[in-house]
């Protein structure tokens, strides 16, 4: 039941906000988003790790070709959905000082988005993921396409069809899956890891490639990332929060969900190849974002490192790395939630987020220069941020795979230090110039945006027992699958 | 007893929150009052644990205690929980009780600073980080300290944030700590790798089960001393230090002399008995040691900047530091690192109360003749210089000689690098001390007019780091000397494994030990004596910039050099492959090829429209042809 709530609340709240006029579209979205957080809350407080998927809903939907309704929350999903919810509420604040056109337009979608995500962390059905996985390309579409900056006809198409191939071929493969069940043939999960688990090495291999290349593409890794730099500099601040923030972890979700258990022997044969690719993006990300000149670029380029690292630490099958991947992607996206709201406050002051024409903010703004830091000692995981938990663990299970490969990925200790603190020195530091002198600190609004976010990174960061504890069991037993076929690989 | 240990921490990170949260409501006096206060708490608390520890009866030396589970994945987990033993406790002395006073210090040197909230809030943080690194009873917990005050390190020699080249400063310093943190974090996890732990306990526990010269013990030996070159500037991890000047100077006492720079000690020794069981790291550990002190020492002579060559000199002990390690004699690393201390503590807020006292000059060059301006200042340098120099019976003397015995006693060549070192640290100290106190007064004018003797929350820290600094050394009296060496037996529990492991030290003789010592003061003196013929007598002043050096000369006043060498050779190259992977890479194989892709496909879709021919027959024609060659490419499979 909850499940289906979490679902349909924000599809029907976006439906009430259509018949809204446009003043009161903002106020309704936050407090739907915020109920939606409410539902979230309520299914935390009665979830049971041990217990594998609950608040289970499964009707027929298209009985004939054996696709339902089917979902549930496992602790996996649910620090995602979790995630989701979160951010939603803080990403429609974050909007509040903006004047949108068609305001019922834009906050409509966020809501639409918001409940496709959902709907991709807790279907259990195939067919229904991939429903869900579509589902949520579209309003992040029309919102990069009607309210984005520059260019953004030819990148938000770029981004579109690039994502779209991807999923196309997951198609493919989900349905290939589906022709293997036996008997009547169903989309279910567990009917789909069966089938899969059952396929020859080989035939698992070539599904791995198609699962993979949607995956892939959407967190993005090396090398399928080039839509995404542009993409988030084209979209408007809440638009790049989605997308960095919730919408690439879709890509990860679906590697743990539907990639892992689904061929693992496949698995098991590529991983190494996503592996290396992960850690080389993590290098060449990190350079990249150290030339960048754009402050949202940067973050972009930061974002596909950090990404990296989280998909080989999940690439390595190990418990700590799966476990460092699942709290990451709860601190990557806070954290990017704050960094593009910073950008996005210092581009409303200045009208600029090239990094050269800023400096010296520091002095106006004191509040925002410490949220700044704070968020950036989360991004470059300082011990007692939220990042540090998952870099630590990720970095971790990567060595444990290979010392040198490890020794790689851990250099985005040192990359990640150099572009986040040359971009934090030459915008807030030094002495300030015409576009910064009358810089204005944090109002309200902004407040209550940011520094709810400051104190999850370092509550994260001293006590993040109790996430960990949420996806502890859901993860053991995804391991056990995949450990048995390790076992008969060797 | 043990419940106690949690508060030491604690109380300067509420100051650090109270100041922080509070902030514009509080008058200077209140900051001043909560962050020396809270600091001061610590202090009586780790006094009270210390006497705890000097009564504990034997096999009771340490206590521990865990606040809670902090992270667990797989068969991972750490707590957060403290242990407090000799070494800790040691060191939670010197960082709360120096810290102490350089708290207090502040408070007249920061009294007309803009930031004196913001100083106090950063040096409260600081000290409950080093508290961390300290009592941390698990590696991890260690990092946390490690890195947290690279980030005080950081905040604070950027302190003064609208001079660039400060922020400079302070990024390059995190960013070669960075470097060094990541060869300990992963020699942390390779411990845990073989070890199934990352508790000290159970890690030094296991260890004996390993013979001498593991190959793992030696790779994590070394990565953890990779580490501690980062963190307390030893070649070729340094160059961050001396440029750490820029932040104010009660800073470059507390974190780039007392405590931070010293965590790299701190570490290896706690870890005595993995780098026992690792020779060939242990013989690593003296070279860089070595080098770095000879290297820095020569840096030292040229400089012109006073706390320039203060922060040298303290390059360049942490160097005879590690020499003391790598030799094995982990107590007197840890002896030298407290009166170290204690000297260099004083030596550098003698410098901020010449610095306070010039408004603001800090060249040697426009010093001269202080010693009746300043004159509570000029004793206790007096008695710093003469503490670092190593003249008996000030606390540098038993530190360093006990240093340069056990070097004798491993190996008369090291004895003759390291005696170099301090000869050198006695020659470059007396320049600077008669530069700054003997002769007339060269400052300008303008500047003159304004010198005073700093006030009474300057001078009463500068005079018990004095005492500190007269009579530190005699808590390790040698036995040569008649001492009983009190430190060595209170450190004892936390050597005994190593010295179990390793084989029988062969001593010096007292006759050698006393013949080594007497040539070392009687060659400090004469260094001292050149020094005073040279610039008191000879009325020397270092030539000023326009003025052409000498190559030699001018190669050691650059100082080697060696930050224009890593910019050539890793920052150029770095930045010129990131601008190839951003222009050649990104636009121009990757996006190519996936925007070919794209029109590959778009041309393809253009040609197959062709084929909808809107005749149903042709398209189940199509399928069933599709579905044969799937089928077919399938059985293939």
């Amino acid at each position: 039941m909850l499940t289906t709530a979490l679902i349909f609340w924000p599809l029907a709240a976006t439906l009430i906000l259509l018949a809204l006029d446009a003043p009161l579209a903002k106020g309704w979205a936050l407090a739907a988003s915020l109920v939606e957080l409410l539902l979230t809350i309520i299914v935390v407080v009665q979830f049971e790790p041990a217990a594998g998927n609950q608040f289970v809903v499964n009707y027929p939907w298209v009985a004939s070709l054996g696709i339902s309704f089917y979902a549930g929350i496992d602790g996996i999903s649910l620090l995602l959905v979790l995630l989701t919810t979160l951010l939603t509420p803080l990403i429609v604040l974050s909007s509040f000082k903006n004047s949108y056109d068609k305001p019922v337009s834009f906050y409509s979608l966020i809501l639409f988005m918001e409940a496709a995500l959902v709907g991709v962390f807790v279907a259990l059905d195939g067919f229904l993921f991939y429903i869900f996985w579509e589902m949520a390309l579209i309003p992040i579409y029309f919102i990069c396409l009607r309210w984005g900056g520059v260019n953004r006809g030819a990148v938000t198409l770029k981004f579109f069809i690039y994502t779209l191939a991807g999923s196309l071929v997951m198609l493919v493969g989900l349905i290939y899956l589906y022709f293997q069940t036996p008997g009547q043939h169903s989309f279910a999960a567990e009917a789909l890891y069966a089938a899969g688990q059952a396929l020859p090495a080989s035939t698992q291999g070539l599904i791995f490639w198609a699962m993979f290349l949607a995956f892939a593409i959407k967190m993005p890794i090396f090398p399928f990332h080039t839509w995404q730099p542009d993409t988030y500099n084209t979209a408007p601040t809440q638009g790049t929060m989605l997308l960095s923030g919730i919408m690439l972890k879709m890509g990860i979700f679906g590697v743990i969900r539907w990639l892992l258990p689904v061929v693992p022997q496949g698995v098991n044969e590529w991983a190494s190849t996503a592996i290396i690719l992960s850690v080389i993006g993590i290098v060449y990300a990190s350079c990249l974002a150290i030339v960048q000149k754009d402050l949202k670029r940067l973050i972009a380029y930061s974002s596909t490192a950090h990404v990296g690292l989280i998909a080989a630490g999940l690439f390595t099958l190990n418990k700590i790395g799966m476990q460092g991947a699942m709290i990451q992607m709860v601190s990557h996206g806070i954290v990017i939630v704050g960094l593009f709201y910073i950008i996005d406050i210092i581009f409303s002051r200045t009208s600029t987020q090239e990094i050269a024409s800023l400096g010296g903010i520091r002095s106006a703004a004191p509040l925002l220069t410490t949220v700044f830091v704070v968020v950036m000692l989360g991004s470059v995981a300082l011990p007692l941020t939220s990042g540090f938990v998952g870099e630590f663990l990720l970095i971790n299970a990567v060595f444990q795979y290979n010392h040198v490969v490890g020794a790689l990925a851990g250099l985005t200790m040192i990359l990640g230090a150099v572009y986040m603190l040359r971009s934090f020195q030459q915008t807030m530091l030094g002495e300030t110039n015409t576009r910064t002198r009358n810089f204005i600190d944090l109002g309200t609004n902004e407040k209550i945006v940011l520094y709810p976010i400051v104190v999850l990174i370092i509550i994260i960061g001293i006590y993040p027992a109790p996430l960990l504890k949420i996806s502890e069991a859901a993860v053991d037993s995804l391991w056990n699958v995949i450990a048995n076929y390790q076992a008969v690989n060797q | 007893m043990s419940d106690l240990i949690g508060l030491i921490p604690l109380a300067p990170l509420l100051g650090f929150l109270f100041i922080g949260l509070v902030n514009r409501n509080l008058t200077k006096g209140w900051v001043s009052f909560i962050a020396c206060g809270s600091v001061f708490v610590s202090f009586v608390i780790s006094i009270a644990l210390f006497i705890g520890l000097l009564n504990a009866p034997e096999g009771q030396s340490s206590l521990t205690f865990t606040a809670f589970d902090w992270i667990s994945a797989g068969n991972f987990s750490v707590s957060f929980s403290f242990l407090v033993d000799p070494l800790s406790s040691l060191m939670m002395l010197i960082i709360t009780g120096v810290g102490f006073l350089i708290h207090v210090y502040s408070v007249g040197y920061m009294h007309d600073d803009d930031g004196f909230h913001r100083f106090f809030m950063y040096l409260n943080l600081f000290i409950f980080f080093m508290l961390l690194l300290v009592m941390g009873s698990n590696y991890l917990l260690m990092f946390v300290g490690w890195e947290g005050v690279g980030l005080c390190s950081y905040l604070l020699i950027g302190f003064w944030f609208k001079n660039q080249d400060y922020n400079d400063a302070a990024k390059k310093a995190f960013i070669m700590n960075r470097i060094g943190d990541l060869g300990l974090i992963l020699g942390v996890i390779l411990i845990f790798i073989h070890f199934g732990s990352i508790n000290y306990q159970d890690v030094f526990a296991k260890a004996g089960e390993f013979p001498a010269g593991a190959e793992f013990i030696t790779w994590i030996t070394i990565l953890l001393f990779v580490g501690a070159i980062g963190k307390s500037a030893q070649i070729p991890l340094y160059t961050w230090l001396p440029d750490a000047m820029a932040g104010p100077t009660p800073v470059s006492a507390l974190i780039h002399a007392a405590t931070m720079v010293t965590a790299g000690i701190y570490m290896i020794a706690r870890n005595n008995v993995l780098y026992t069981l690792a020779p060939f790291s242990l013989e690593i550990v003296t070279i860089i040691g070595l080098a770095t002190a000879v290297f820095a020492a020569t840096i030292a002579i040229a400089q012109t900047d006073i706390k320039k060559v203060l922060a040298y000199s303290t390059v360049s002990q942490l160097g005879l530091m590690f020499v003391a390690l790598g030799v094995g004699a982990y107590t007197t690393g840890i002896f030298h690192m407290a009166t170290h201390a204690f000297f260099k503590a004083l030596l550098f807020l003698g410098a901020g109360s010449v610095i306070h006292g010039l408004s603001g000059e800090q060249d040697l060059r426009n010093m001269g003749g202080l010693r009746k301006y300043l004159p509570v200042t000029f004793l206790t340098f007096l008695i710093g210089t003469l503490a670092i120099a190593g003249i008996p019976p000030f606390a540098g003397f038993f530190s360093k000689d006990e240093i340069l015995a056990n070097a004798f006693a491993h190996s008369p060549v090291i004895w003759g690098f390291a005696a170099f070192a301090s000869l050198l640290t006695a020659f470059y100290m007396f320049r600077l001390f008669f530069l700054t106190f003997s002769g007339s007064t060269r400052a300008s004018e303008e500047v003159k007019h304004h010198i005073h003797e700093s006030p009474k929350s300057m001078t009463v820290p500068l005079m018990v780091l004095a005492v500190l600094s007269l009579v530190g050394g005699f808590m390790g009296v040698p036995e040569v000397l008649g001492g009983s060496h009190a430190l060595n037996h209170f450190l004892d529990p936390v050597f005994a494994q190593s010295k179990a492991l390793s084989e029988a030290h062969h001593h010096l003789d007292h006759n050698t030990e006393f013949t080594l010592m007497g040539t070392i003061v009687g060659l400090t003196l004469v260094m001292i004596l050149i020094a005073y013929f040279m610039y008191v007598r000879g009325r020397r002043v270092p030539a000023p910039d326009t003025v052409t050096l000498n190559a030699a000369h001018k190669l050691v006043r650059n100082k080697y050099y060696i930050d224009e060498l890593y910019n050539a050779v890793i920052v150029k190259p770095l930045n010129v492959l990131s601008k190839v992977f951003d222009s050649l890479v990104e636009k121009l194989v990757i996006d190519n090829i996936v925007n070919g892709t794209g029109k590959v496909v778009t041309w393809s879709s253009k040609t197959l429209r062709l084929i909808q021919t809107g005749n149903t027959a042709f398209y189940i024609f199509a399928m069933v042809i599709s579905i044969i060659i799937l089928l077919a490419a399938k059985s293939l499979i």
